[in-house]
């Protein structure tokens, strides 16, 4: 068994182990140490990883294994990781493994809410390391489905309707993905191996006719504009750890495969449609932080501020150069981190005031100053203050959208950057609102203070924020070889 | 004469009837319930000859053939009814054995199965008319079995009378047919025939009447009411083993027919597997009755196979058989928890299924399993059929109708979601209550999920149905 094909069996023998169990502390133990042993094997990836690559080992892919599946059609499990993947491994482990611990105080049903959690996560380690499309598809669905018994059974809110909502987007998304992958298979010579469809020119037709469907496909899970109107919904009535988990890994998913499979596969048409993606994601960024501005719910503010996020990351993507893909990646880390500590703590906060109305609340800071201040840091990194994560990603991605020559290019730059002083106002006025000033009730002095579990989910991803902020060097190390590789195919034939 | 070895598994079945045909009279006075335990026994013994292998041959100057594709079509089908007489054990025991009507069941089915043996193996339209018949009268019987039920008994006058009218039409076109060609082997056919009105006229009548046994549409109005008229056990075998039959019988006619005259067929089943997918997704959004919801569910399931038919080739062929098989076990589950459900209880509506899983959780589950298979979520088998059936399509270029196609898809999955939704989100203050069924119940549930979990993720039964295509 090889290292990567594990990442998938641990969590499946997990959630086989739950299955047969039937008593709820137990089953939390059991979770967490699944996860945890999950955490352990991407860090010993992460280290392997680095350690081959700084031997010399210049190949594109690391660690592959491939087996034949469904031979007659020429259908593989085939995986491998390279940088980029290793850190999106990286982050799936931290944000689930907190996920575990955020939600240790579920109660209904309490085993399935696990299993649901711990599929979910099964289909997302999956995904990152698939690199045969057929393989990618089906983690992709894997992912996508139990969200709707996640937010159904142990949502809030109108949560049946939400989550129907976001069921029926995502796996429409799916199907349409679903044509653009056959597309690409029979364009390609009957092949799923990505390795092997990007040495193949795909005819320029094909590549117009099915670039947009791949796109867009993936675009609906990263909550491009205008596909993002599940998302708002859909983390407003999510449970804490759904949310978290959605927010920081599954729309990631999205972003991920736009760049691997739609961009990297059909580099020409990549090109030719920039100029109109780059469009519908700078009106995400700038509408996403308006958004945010006119919510009073922390979750909404929270939800659309992620549109705003995401739609970076495609920004960045269509720029088309090194330095914008540098900092799309890392806004993928980088906002994954963020709002899923984010998430963690508005559920903190709800599960203690019962109420996600920032016009109700005042003085936190002074009865929960543990999570009042982790909101201060995480609420700075996401408007971009230096020494935190979402600056050195913003900054690249704009340094790099800005290189592009191309003059409307330019101008959706312009436009783009004026949203960070947007999202300035909107975090600064959740913080003032809620945090600040006077104690607006006098039964929030009653409220209990953040618990071990708590605290422990919160740092876990709290910490990489700094660490990415103050040092970002492992991280860009980490990917730079990889996009060096992407880089100069897209070079090669992207035009 | 050992030529007569190719029909090895019509003779066993036609023993099996014969023999239920007197077991009941030697058990007057006596236990009849026992004939539930023979037919079963014996049905199983059978299923289990069936896979021992075939030769390859015809039979009566070319009437009768067998391949080694047609074979384990039938065994295909023969797991299927083994499933289902497990799953209708109770029904067929207790519920009928005070009222003196023990082996009918079980007789009527195996004529209907036997119908369809000589529908799939048919080498000339004759035999195929006459299997036909075979597999479509009995079913007006069973879907009358409840005849102390007017709409039993509606059910199934309306189904003799609709399936009076199809045999019919089809009849008219296979009497075109050979005017044109002057014969009725399927070989002859195949290579005399040529393009004209009449031949064009024939050659829809023909698809017309076999579209009404799989209910395509615009053929599928008999559907919704008879399934929800007819006992469970029924609509359960109409919409799985009967459905699939057809489906086979369709495919092999044309794959053996059709090469000369594409032309002509398939635009019609283009448009009919577009309208299909379309028109029963539309119809099951709004069911509230779960065997209504279910059959609508299964008419534009039968429009995702006329993708793998259209692709006309080995790939499409082994498409259509493996989604085939997979539909099989997932319909049963479904079709097995509403049967164990509707009995217990007498509750079939979708309200009535609130909160099921907090009372009977793996009810539910099968229940979930089934419906996911339907919808084609990986990674149980249902998602492998789908891709599967959309490669094919995709092969030859049918994109717009693969887009449209996994439109409907979403759709669907909708309303599957509708039902899990009732199961695992809802809370009733009324709910169904915990219940144990009998241990051959659980056993046909219970192969139902194996085959759902195995036969998508285990690729040897693909390549071996991919084997078996190569020679039609």
């Amino acid at each position: 068994m090889d290292i990567l094909s594990l990442l998938v069996v641990v969590p499946v023998i997990t959630v086989l182990i739950l299955f047969f169990i039937n008593d709820n502390q137990l089953v939390r133990i059991i979770s967490a140490l699944g996860i945890g042993v999950e955490t352990i094997l991407t860090l010993v990836i992460t280290k392997d990883y680095v350690a081959e690559r700084s031997a010399g080992n210049t190949a594109e892919f690391l660690f592959t294994r491939d087996l034949m599946w469904f031979k007659p059609l020429n259908i593989h499990y085939f995986v491998g990781v390279d940088g980029i993947s290793v850190a999106m491994l990286l982050l799936t482990a931290i944000v689930l493994l907190a996920g575990i611990f955020i939600s240790w105080n579920i109660e209904e049903l309490t085993k399935e809410f696990f299993i649901s959690l711990i599929i979910l996560g099964t289909g997302v380690f999956g995904f990152f390391i698939s690199l045969d499309l057929f393989t990618m598809f089906l983690f992709y669905e894997v992912a996508v489905i139990p969200m709707y018994l996640l937010i159904g059974i142990w949502g809030t809110g109108p949560k049946e309707y939400a989550a129907m909502k976001l069921t029926l987007m995502l796996m429409g998304a799916s199907a349409i993905l679903l044509v653009s992958i056959l597309g690409i298979y029979y364009y390609s010579g009957m092949t799923f191996n990505m390795q092997e469809i990007a040495q193949m020119q795909m005819p320029i037709h094909a590549q117009r006719f099915f670039f947009p469907l791949a796109f867009v496909g993936f675009g609906v899970l990263g909550a491009l504009f205008p596909f993002h109107i599940w998302s708002p919904d859909g983390h407003a009535s999510a449970p804490t750890a759904v949310s978290m988990l959605h927010a920081g890994v599954l729309m990631k998913l999205g972003t991920y495969g736009a760049f691997r499979v739609a961009m990297y596969l059909m580099p020409q048409a990549a090109n030719e449609y920039s100029t109109f993606f780059m469009g519908l994601a700078a009106i995400g960024v700038i509408y996403g932080a308006f958004g945010a501005i006119r919510q009073t719910d922390l979750k909404y503010i929270n939800a659309y501020s992620s549109v705003s996020h995401l739609g970076l990351i495609f920004f960045g993507m269509m720029a088309l150069n090194k330095i914008a893909y540098t900092g799309a990646v890392l806004q993928m880390i980088s906002h994954g981190l963020m709002t899923a500590v984010f998430f963690a703590l508005i559920g903190m906060l709800y599960g203690r005031t019962h109420t996600r109305d920032v016009r109700k609340m005042g003085g936190l800071l002074k009865i929960l100053p543990f999570i009042a201040a982790v909101y201060v840091i995480i609420g700075l990194a996401s408007l971009g203050l230096p020494g935190l994560s979402g600056f050195v990603a913003e900054m690249n991605i704009f340094v790099g959208a800005f290189q592009n020559p191309d003059f409307v290019h330019r101008a959706f730059s312009v436009l783009s950057v004026s949203a960070i002083v947007v999202t300035a106002v909107y975090i600064l006025r959740v913080v003032g609102m809620m945090l600040m000033g006077p104690v607006t009730n006098d039964e929030f002095y009653k409220l209990p203070k953040a618990v071990w579990y708590e605290r422990v989910g919160a740092l876990l991803v709290l910490l990489p924020v700094i660490a990415i902020g103050l040092a970002p060097m492992w991280l860009t190390t980490l990917i730079q070889d990889s996009l060096g590789n992407i880089v100069e195919h897209l070079a090669a034939f992207g035009h | 004469m050992n030529n007569y070895i190719l029909m090895r598994d019509e003779f066993v079945l036609l023993g099996i009837i014969l023999l239920l045909l007197v077991a009941e009279i030697m058990l007057i006075g006596k236990n009849r319930k026992i004939v539930a335990g023979i037919a079963t026994g014996m049905f199983m013994v059978h299923t289990v000859i069936g896979f021992f292998p075939l030769p390859e041959g015809v039979l009566f100057g070319g009437s009768y053939r067998t391949t080694h594709l047609l074979h384990n079509m039938k065994n295909i089908m023969n797991v299927g009814v083994v499933i289902l007489l497990l799953q209708t054990w109770t029904w067929a025991r207790e519920e009928w054995s005070g009222r003196g009507r023990m082996s009918e069941f079980y007789l009527l089915i195996f004529s209907t199965l036997l119908g369809m043996y000589y529908m799939v193996s048919s080498g000339d339209f004759l035999m195929f008319f006459l299997g036909l018949e075979l597999a479509s009268l009995p079913i007006g019987g069973l879907a009358a079995y409840d005849l102390s039920k007017m709409r039993s008994a509606e059910a199934g006058a309306k189904f003799i009378l609709m399936a009076g009218l199809a045999s019919a039409i089809s009849l008219f076109g296979i009497s075109m047919i050979y005017g044109i060609t002057g014969s009725l082997y399927f070989s002859e056919v195949a290579q005399n025939f040529h393009l004209s009105g009449l031949g064009t006229i024939g050659l829809l009548f023909f698809i017309s009447g076999l579209a009404f046994k799989i209910s395509l549409v615009p053929f599928h109005f008999w559907t919704p009411d008879v399934y929800e008229g007819a006992p469970v056990p029924v609509t359960s075998y109409l919409s799985v083993i009967s459905k699939a039959a057809a489906i086979f019988a369709l495919a092999i006619v044309l794959f053996l027919i059709g090469r000369e005259f594409v032309s002509i067929w398939k635009p019609a089943i283009y448009w009919m597997a577009v309208l299909t997918m379309t028109v029963g997704n539309l119809f099951a959004l709004r069911q509230k009755n779960m065997k209504r919801f279910l059959a609508f569910s299964s008419v534009a399931q039968a429009g995702f196979i006329l993708l793998g038919i259209l692709s006309f080739d080995q790939m499409g062929m082994a498409a259509v058989v493996y989604f085939a098989a997979i539909y099989i076990f997932s319909n049963l589950a479904t079709f097995g928890v509403v049967q164990v459900i509707s009995l217990k209880t007498g509750k079939e509506n979708m309200d009535d299924y609130n909160g099921l899983y907090r009372t009977n959780p793996k009810l539910s589950l099968v229940m979930l399993l089934g419906l996911f298979s339907l919808a084609g979520i990986p990674p149980v088998a249902g998602f492998f059929g789908k891709f599967f059936l959309f490669m094919s399509a995709a092969a030859h270029g049918y994109y717009w109708l693969v887009i449209i196609a996994v439109i409907n898809v979403t759709i669907s999955l909708y309303y599957y979601l509708l039902v899990v939704r009732a199961m695992f989100l809802r809370k009733s203050d009324t709910p169904i209550e915990p219940f144990q069924a009998e241990m051959p119940v659980k056993i046909g549930l219970a192969l139902t999920v194996v085959g759902i979990l195995a036969l998508g993720l285990y690729s040897p039964f693909y390549d071996f149905i991919l084997n078996l295509s190569t020679n039609i």
